[in-house]
This record gives C-alpha cells, structure tokens and sequence, in this order.
C-alpha cells in the first residue's frame, strides 16, 4: 500500500489493486474509473479494462512488479495475463 | 463463383496466432502496402482452395472489440462493416480465436456476430491447448455461438487442411449476409458480452488441471525487476552485436562487388563514352548497390525481432521498459527500433512495425534518425582526429574518445527532447495510449513463419523503399556530374557541376553557421549517405585517393578550416538530414511525404540552430 490520496475506500476489504502488493490474489468487485492518475477519460479506461477481461467475479493475482516505482504491474486476471500500469488499475476495486 | 475470387478478412485478438495463420495460408504469396493515407499495414495473400478456388485473404489488424480505438481498428472496424473505401467487404469473416485463451476473443466473436457476414470461427493453437488438457466440446460451442467452428494448428505442415475443406463447403453453399446489427457498444453492452463468453466458456471448456506453469516460471527470472533488466541488455547487446559484426562482413562484400563491378563496367567500355560511363558507374550501379547494402541489417534485424515477438518476449520488454521509456513519452515497444537505429535508421524506422499505435510509431520514426547512426562515425573520425588534441583529461579520459561519446550523448538527449516536444505539440488533442497489452504464455517460434516474414520483410525494401532510394542516387549523381568541366579546365570537375552551383548559391546561408562552399559543395552528394561526405570534401579539396586519403583530407582540412567550423561540422552532422535514403524510408514507411517532410524540416532547422550557437560560441571562446 502506498499513502496515495485516491484511496477512496468505502469498505474496508475492498482495495484498489493499483495499490496491491506483488502477491495479491483477490477478486474483482466492480470497477470505478472516476478517480484515478490515468489520462483516460473514466468511460473510455472503463471500456478499455472491461476489453481487456477486468469484469466482476473475475480472479486477480498481481505476478509482477516493474523495476521503476514497482510500475507497471503484471496482473493475472482469470487464466491471462495483463500488464497495466498502476494508475489505470486504480480503476479496479477488489477484495 | 468460379471465376471470381472469393474474399476472406482474418479478424482476431492480438496474440491468437492470426499472422501465423494467415503465413501458413498464402506462403510466400503475400503483398504488403499501406491502406490510403495512413499508416496502417495492409497484408493481402492469396491461396487456391483443395477443389481449386481462387481465395484472396486480407489479414485485419487485431483488435479486442469493434470500437475503432485506433486507426488500426478503425480500418478493422470499417471493412468488416463494409463501409471502407476501395476495399470490398469480405464474403466470409474467419474470426481467429486462441484456443488456449478464448475469454476475450469470444466476446469479440459475440460482437462480430452482430454485424451479420457470414462468419466462421477458427480455434487455432488447438494442440497446445490439447497437450495442457484443455477440452472443448466444439459441437455445444458451435451451438451455443450459432457458428461453425474449425480447429487450427497455423504453424503446422497441414495443420489448416480442415480450414481449407470447410471453406470450399462453405463456397458451395450460397450464403446470404443479413443485415448488420452492430452498433457501437456500451459498457453495458461489453460487460453483458464478456458475461455472456464467461457463460458458453464455462458450459463447454474444461480447463487442466495443472495451470501452464513454464510461461510463470521464465516470466519469474525474465520479469524480475533486476534480473529483467540484466536479461533484456543482454538480448540487446547480443543483436547489436549481430548488427553491425555479422551484418559487415556481408555488407562490406556486398560494397566492394558493386564497385568492382562498376569498374569493370567502367574499363569494358570504350573511350569517350565517358558520360554513358560515370551515369552507369556512379549513378545506376553505385545506385542499385547503395540499396543492396543494407539487406544484411535488415534481415538480422527482423529476424531477432520476429523471433523476440514469436516467442512471446516482445511484450515483456515493453514491460520492462516502460517507466524508463515513458518518461520521454514513447512506448516501451520503441526500444528496440531504437536501438537499432544506431546501427542504421533505415531497419530501425522499418521495425517500428512492432509499434501498434500509430502516433508512438510516428514519435519514433520522428526521433530514430538522431540516433548515432555507424554511417556518421567516419565523418566523426575524420574531423576528431584533425582537430581535437588526443590529450588525457582527467587523468584518465582521452579528449578525443570524450568529444565522440559526447556527440553519441548530444543524439540521444536531442531524441528524448524531441519526443517530449512532440508529444506535447503535435498529440496534444488525443488522449495517449495508455500501456495496457497482453502477455501471451510462451511459444516455439516456427522457423517457416519466421522465414515468410523476414523474406517479405526483405523483398518490401527493395520494391518499395529501393525504387526511391535508387532514384534519389541517380538524381544526387546528375547534380554532382553536370554541367562537366568545360575542356581545359582546372580544379576538380565536381566545382563545374549543378552541385557547386548550389553550394555556391547556399553559402551565403551557411556562412553564419562557419561552412565555406567546399563544405556546401561536398554536403551535396553526401545526402547519398553521411560518409561519402569525407570522399567528397577530399575531390573538392582535390586530393587523390579518394576515401583512403582519410589522414591526408584531415590534415588539409585542419590548415584550411578554424576550429570552430569543425565544431560547427560535427554538430551538424548530429541532427542535419543528410541521408537521401532515410527520407524515402520515412516516406514509404508512413505512407506519404508529409512526415517525410516533417523530419526533413525539423533536423534541418535544429542543425542549423545547433551549429549556429556552436560556431559563434566557438568564435566567442576564440578558437581559431
């Protein structure tokens, strides 16, 4: 976890995977794209995860972390892997 | 149906072995250009069916969904929905699926299906996912999505004959298209569609019991974040290595058979053809040979980097990356063009194919001719050791070694400014793309897929970027060979020609910057290439020995020129766009002389800005 001023939590399970640990494995419980450091609108990053496989229910496991800031991150989202940066993950909320 | 041939659009996912498919489909029957204005590659092929129809296939660009998020999907989009000038609308829709990972095709498959062409779809890398354990009940599936399924193994011999035999059932039949459905999407729609896949996904794959293991276990050394980055400056170093060790000794026959060849040309023929001679000599075969000489650097180019992205490594470099190369705005992926630029920036701007996004590929191509190219190392030999001391500073450093890494350092940092620049002013109304890519499990790459792509690699340079770079020569050798030297005349025959008209004429610019009009006569033919330049000044300066009198053009050059035009000199040649060749890659590669342009413009203003300061600054500083 980082001390990021984004983190709003409305449920104390339930994190923003942009700030998970390499190691987390959880469970996708919705996406909110409206706060975040990416510079995609909130519609167009919430179209691009949904593409790219991040829907409800979907399991999450953070595999890999980039050298630089532990960025971007490489996210297993059911059986493949994505690699995103940590500012578009924001936009997923898990548990 | 039998004369016409029969149009088919492969359409997938990026990473569903669509390109394999469509190799193993055509062969080497493969065409590629750029659709109409943009900068988008077109890839058409053609192949007969086993019942002898004629069959052309167009291999779309990926894509996750119909959206149309980039020039590349829109191109996917608008044919598929026929709505695409100059392209007909495919009779029948192969939608390529990745039988190992179906999750995000079959959504787009759910979506295609709302467009109404007649559609199959195609399980290809069905052995991989057979030897997982992978089970699909094909016969539910093709039920339950309302098509018809064929399984595929692309980079297998025969592997597509099922294909082949249900695409000639499929011809028998008539089929008509219905009418399309499609419209673009919600994020409802998409999280019903993906929800929809999850439901047939789950109702007829079973998955192993035992995960893919061996792609987690390379990514855990290949992605570590020390470990990686160790790993991918070794691949890096091993192909620069390759570059410009392996591709010399070919590129230098390569070079000295075209000259021999020229001189036989030149001794064969008969006196007082002398014209006939010089324009076969110098400008057609000298011409043709400038071209030939850089096949050995592309073809080890593209090998390394179809190997790379067959195996699934390409992904993780931009991984690895991406932080470093975000910084100055350029994707991860605009690394290793990059890089390959400092060999030559005609591979490097070829490979920057590997860049999805046309405006990042547009950055790169910009910016990969700042790179310290090996045809500027003899211009920066010559004018280093003539001019700068080979003292020790520091102890340590030699002065001359120094100035060199200085002018490689000025490139680079120019490069990564420029692209901050540009994406500042030139992208500022789009949204950038944000990194967001698949990392496929790891694969075999298959040597024939491999040898289709370098070989149409190859043959597209010579077709394509040759026939401009061969006129571009014949043009630079007619400035430099007309008028000849009236009879009698002395001095060099080259002071007589269009050239030194035009060196003459552009002195007047170029005093300000410290050039006289030898310098603006000998820049002339080194647009043909940066280090002919050196063999230039040395006819100007009229000294024999052409290219080996290195040592003595420096020591003439270091009596007539002050320091400070040599300063002015070396840093022209950091940014100047002295390559006629680079400019027609650019042209070829973005599918118009607008960019082309562009990169001319902007390098010829920053030279002359560069060398301005430098040359006054020196002259201030009083270096004579």
């Amino acid at each position: 976890m980082t001390g990021d001023p984004n983190s709003t939590q409305d449920n104390l399970q339930d994190i923003r995977l942009g700030h998970a640990d390499r190691g987390f494995v959880g469970k996708i419980i919705r996406l909110d794209a409206l706060v975040t450091g990416s510079s995609l609108s909130p519609q167009e990053l919430e179209q691009r995860l949904v593409e790219m496989g991040f829907v409800e229910g979907a399991r999450v496991e953070i595999l890999h972390e980039g050298t630089i800031r532990r960025d971007p991150i490489a996210v297993r989202v059911d059986n493949i892997t994505i690699a995103l940066r940590r500012s578009e993950a924001m936009a997923v909320i898990v548990e | 149906m039998t004369t016409a041939s029969l149009r088919l659009a492969l359409v997938g996912a990026p990473n569903t072995g669509k390109t394999s498919l469509f190799n193993s489909l055509t062969g080497s029957r493969q065409k590629v250009a750029n659709y109409p204005g943009v900068t988008v590659e077109r890839k058409s092929g053609g192949f007969v069916t086993p019942e002898g129809r004629s069959v052309t296939v167009l291999d779309l660009p990926g894509t996750y969904s119909l959206r149309g998020r980039s020039p590349d999907e829109e191109i996917t989009r608008d044919i598929v929905l026929g709505r695409f000038d100059g392209e007909a609308v495919p009779d029948l829709v192969l939608c390529v699926a990745d039988a190992t990972n179906l999750r995000l095709t079959l959504r787009l498959v759910l979506e295609l299906k709302r467009v109404g062409r007649p559609m199959m779809l195609v399980l290809n890398m069905i052995d991989i996912a057979r030897r997982r354990g992978v089970t699909i009940d094909l016969e539910r599936m093709s039920q339950e999505i309302g098509l018809p399924i064929v399984t595929s193994v692309a980079v297998r011999k025969g592997g597509v004959d099922e294909l082949l035999k249900r695409t000639d059932e499929f011809l028998a039949r008539s089929h008509e298209a219905a009418a399309s459905q499609w419209t673009t999407p919600t994020i409802a729609d998409l999280k019903a569609a993906q929800r929809e896949a999850d439901r047939i996904i789950a109702a007829v794959v079973t998955l192993p019991t035992k995960p893919d293991t061996l792609t987690n276990r390379i990514d855990s050394v290949v992605l570590h974040p020390v470990g990686g980055l160790v790993i991918l400056a070794v691949i890096l170093f091993v192909m620069f290595q390759a570059v410009f060790t392996w591709a010399q000794p070919a590129m230098e026959l390569l070079s000295d058979g075209f000259s021999a060849l020229g001189q036989l040309i030149h001794d064969v023929m008969p006196e007082g053809w002398g014209l006939l001679q010089s324009f076969l000599q110098n400008g057609l075969i000298s011409g043709v040979g400038s071209v030939i000489v850089f096949l050995p650097q592309i073809i080890i180019i593209f090998l390394f980097i179809l190997l790379l992205e067959d195996f699934g490594y390409m992904a993780r470099a931009a991984f690895l990356m991406d932080r470093i190369m975000g910084g100055a705005g350029l994707h991860g992926r605009a690394f290793i063009p990059l890089l390959s630029s400092f060999a030559c920036a005609i591979p490097g701007i070829m490979a920057t194919r590997v860049i999805d996004n046309r405006r990042d590929r547009l950055t790169t191509i910009l910016i990969a001719p700042l790179m310290t190219c090996s045809a500027r190392i003899p211009v920066y030999t010559l004018i280093i050791s003539a001019f700068v001391p080979a003292t020790t500073v520091w102890g340590f450093v030699n002065l001359q070694g120094l100035v060199m890494f200085g002018l490689y350092a000025a490139g680079i940092t120019s490069a990564l400014t420029v692209s901050a620049v540009a994406k500042f002013f030139l992208w500022r109304d789009h949204a950038p793309a944000p990194f967001m890519l698949e990392l496929p499990d790891y694969k075999m790459p298959r040597l024939k897929s491999i040898a289709i792509g370098v070989f149409t690699r190859a043959k597209m340079f010579l077709y394509r970027a040759g026939t401009t770079i061969l006129s571009m020569m014949v043009l630079i050798w007619f400035l430099a060979s007309f008028p000849t030297a009236p009879a009698g005349a002395e001095g060099p025959a080259i002071n007589y020609s269009f050239a030194a008209m035009i060196g003459h004429a552009l002195e007047p610019l170029l005093r300000p910057i410290g050039f006289n009009w030898q310098i603006a006569v000998a820049l002339i033919p080194g647009m043909a290439a940066r280090e002919v330049a050196v063999a230039a000044l040395g006819t100007v300066y009229s000294i024999e020995g052409g290219k080996e009198a290195a040592d003595q053009i420096g020591q003439v050059l270091a009596q007539k020129w002050t320091l400070a035009t040599a300063l002015s000199l070396l840093v022209w040649y950091i940014f100047a766009p002295q390559c006629a060749s680079t400019l027609a890659v650019i042209r070829r590669e973005t599918g118009g002389a607008k960019w082309m342009v562009v990169t001319f413009i902007y390098m010829l203003a920053l030279a002359y800005a560069a060398s301005f300061l430098t040359f006054n600054l020196a002259q201030a500083l009083g270096l004579h």
